[in-house]
């Protein structure tokens, strides 16, 4: 890859929304060095000492941390602190360093060598949570090991410009000397989606992609560069017209941001007096509070599948209708739809489901509704705990992947047994529980008109309509240009969508990536859309670019969007509309 | 020695914070904790140990005491695992 190559994409894992234009600060973390040396015996007694030195000394300067992260982030993120404290007091750190020490091992090799026996045994874990875990055993032992080489590091706090922080990983320890004005978005190689660097960008609300795999290896200080959170891509070098877009995309951000805070209580009403509905995208309980707090008016779409993969058993009816309860009686009086598993067979045959074989394509395998089909038993438990706590009268439910109106039918069904069981138990629920089916695959976005007259209400969720009719994997960044939310195949399918639900009477929602994405709001909203669900922080963006545009105008652009034949067309509509 | 099966009853598990929580309670006391878990065998009042356990909610944990206050010190292990934590069940 030569140096001057302009607009290099890499795609990782979007870690926090929003987009940031800058100059890349490489944060180098000091390899985990050591010098392995033998001590003599009778040197042995003071090489102990040195480690409990060093080892005070890190605790000094844990506390120091404490302080500031709790200033920085507030209480729950000096528990991070709180942790890394416990770790340093661990037996299994203390003895077993010192037995190696005992050995005849220097300090550092003793560190050395039991953190690498412990972030072993951590790789094992299965719950990625726990796994992620032992980023902050590394970055204890690491402190030891600067104490015990009484070497400085250089900080985040020497940033003196805004600039894009990119790293191999971030640890607290990093993040908390960081000046937050100074910062404008992070990359980094590893770490996931629950990773530190993921959870101190969106609680600063800047944004981030994490899991390049390589970007440290990629960049130089100084070099210009985009973090993309909504896409999860950074794009290095980019060009005049990419930073062009960006820029215009970063403008509008910090616009909206002004009036972000005085939105939450205001209706998603255009000018012209047309009320949409915002709710949010959710995968467990917790999120709750967080949608609320951003105002959304319901939740589009309850993600189900986290009960069943942070476990080793398949969850019971009662734990289903638990969890959905609390998220329904938090919502009151709002909406709340939940879908049914959206998981693959590979995810479920670790829970115990037998005869499930390997599959060479599980996107188009047997997974969501087709899997609860082929086992009905499975889905009638999780619609009978969804069913009664529906009694609440705000839930409502969903079919993940349906292809064929033969499946809406089959899952009806089998909602009709769970009913039926739920009236023999004496079981209460919502007689007039609403089922709707999503939109996702491009065979039932061609005959929606035949689909809506079967549900209550349609939801379209983009990224699989778009992956499957675009036939592109858009995390493979050879082909992922071709993942275009505006293709005008993608614009005639929405079109599709909205009108036969709409001629059927039924609302129609969206609860992709799409939903959430400000530069794609006002085409949908001249579509016809009447739902939006998306995650909870892009929700007063959402309602801002809204509550700026007229339904008119709406309309104008979407019909002007479906009348373009390529890219460059679409792109010319946009900007004048954009300068109307 | 003093033994007593425990369940983890809070519906998040044992993550981060509860294991924070029963680390520092072991500490107060003088007893060896030992928690056995499958062919894990671990001690309470090892932070790493306990997440490396990864105990999800419903999960069984086998503790033993040995000491002058090991009596008090699984009394104290109970209330904890019976309180889930503080946190929701």
């Amino acid at each position: 890859m030569t140096a001057d190559k302009t607009n290099i994409i890499l795609t990782g894992v979007p870690a926090s929304p929003g987009v940031a234009i800058g100059k890349v600060f490489l944060f180098e973390d000091d390899e985990f060095v050591f010098v392995e040396k033998a001590v003599p015996k009778n040197k042995i007694k003071e090489e102990v000492v040195r480690l409990q030195q060093a080892m005070a000394k890190t605790r000094t300067e844990l506390q120091e941390n404490q302080v500031d992260l709790g200033k920085m982030l507030g209480k729950n993120y000096a528990k991070i602190a709180d942790a890394h404290m416990l770790i340093l007091d661990d037996p299994m750190l203390n003895k077993e360093a010192v037995a190696l020490i005992n050995e005849g091992n220097n300090a550092e090799f003793a560190i050395y060598k039991v953190t690498e026996k412990i972030t072993k045994s951590f790789d094992l874990i299965n719950d990625e949570y726990f796994r992620e875990r032992k980023h902050d055993i590394i970055d204890v032992s690491k402190k030891i090991m600067r104490h015990l080489l009484g070497k400085q590091k250089k900080t985040l706090a020497d940033l003196d410009s805004a600039s894009i922080v990119v790293a191999k990983n971030l640890t607290p320890a990093d993040t908390v000397s960081m000046r937050e004005a100074m910062v404008r978005g992070f990359a980094t190689d590893t770490g996931g989606k629950t990773s530190h660097t993921a959870l101190v960008a969106q609680s600063l609300e800047i944004p981030a992609v994490v899991g390049l795999k390589n970007i440290t290896g990629q960049v130089s200080h100084g070099m210009s560069i985009i973090v993309d959170g909504n896409q999860g891509i950074v794009i290095l070098n980019p060009s005049k017209e990419t930073q062009e877009n960006y820029k215009r995309e970063h403008d509008i951000q910090i616009a909206q941001q002004k009036n972000l805070e005085k939105l939450k209580d205001l209706p998603a009403t255009t000018i012209d007096g047309k009320e949409v509905m915002l709710g949010a995208n959710i995968e467990n309980p917790e999120e709750v509070r967080s949608v609320l707090k951003h105002g959304a008016n319901g939740i589009g779409l309850y993600r189900s599948e986290f009960m069943y993969l942070t476990r080793k058993t398949l969850p019971t009816e009662e734990e289903h209708y638990n969890n959905y309860l609390k998220v329904a009686k938090m919502m009151m009086p709002y909406e709340v739809i939940i879908r049914t598993i959206d998981l693959g067979g590979d995810k479920i045959s670790k829970l115990g489901l037998m005869n499930i074989t390997q599959e060479a394509n599980p996107f188009m395998g047997l997974r969501a509704i087709r899997l609860c089909l082929k086992y009905p038993d499975l889905f009638k438990t999780q619609l009978k705990g969804i069913l009664r706590a529906s009694v609440t009268g705000n839930v409502k439910i969903m079919y993940p992947m349906i292809t064929q109106v033969e499946e809406i039918r089959q899952a009806n069904e089998i909602l009709n047994q769970a009913k039926a069981e739920l009236r023999k138990e004496g079981k209460k629920f919502d007689e007039d529980v609403q089922v709707g089916a999503m939109i996702e695959v491009p065979s039932v976005a061609v005959i929606t008109d035949i689909i809506a007259k079967e549900v209550d209400f349609l939801s379209i969720g983009t990224n699989d309509l778009i992956q499957y009719t675009m036939a592109v994997d858009r995390v493979n960044e050879d082909v992922a240009f071709l993942y275009d939310p505006l293709h005008p195949a993608i614009l005639r399918l929405l079109k599709n969508i909205i009108e036969s639900g709409h001629n059927a009477g039924k609302s129609v929602g969206m609860c992709g990536e799409m939903a959430g994405s400000p530069e794609f709001t006002i085409a949908l909203l001249g579509l016809g859309l009447d739902e939006f669900s998306m995650s909870a922080i892009q929700i007063p963006k959402i309602k801002n670019v809204i509550r700026s545009v007229s339904m008119k105008d709406a309309k104008n652009l979407a019909n002007e969007l479906l009348k373009c034949n390529d890219r460059t067309e679409i792109s010319r509509v946009i900007k004048r509309f954009k300068y109307r | 020695m003093v033994e007593k099966k425990l369940k983890v009853i809070n519906k998040l598990g044992l993550h981060a914070r509860p294991a924070s929580l029963i680390v520092q309670s072991a500490m107060k006391f003088s007893s060896n904790i030992t928690i056995f878990k499958d062919e894990y065998k671990i001690d309470a009042k090892s932070i790493m140990g306990l997440m490396m356990l990864a105990a999800s909610t419903g999960t069984e944990l086998l503790f033993c005491a040995e000491g002058p206050d090991e009596q008090d010190a699984i009394i104290k292990m109970e209330e904890i695992f019976n309180n889930g934590f503080g946190e929701e069940i």
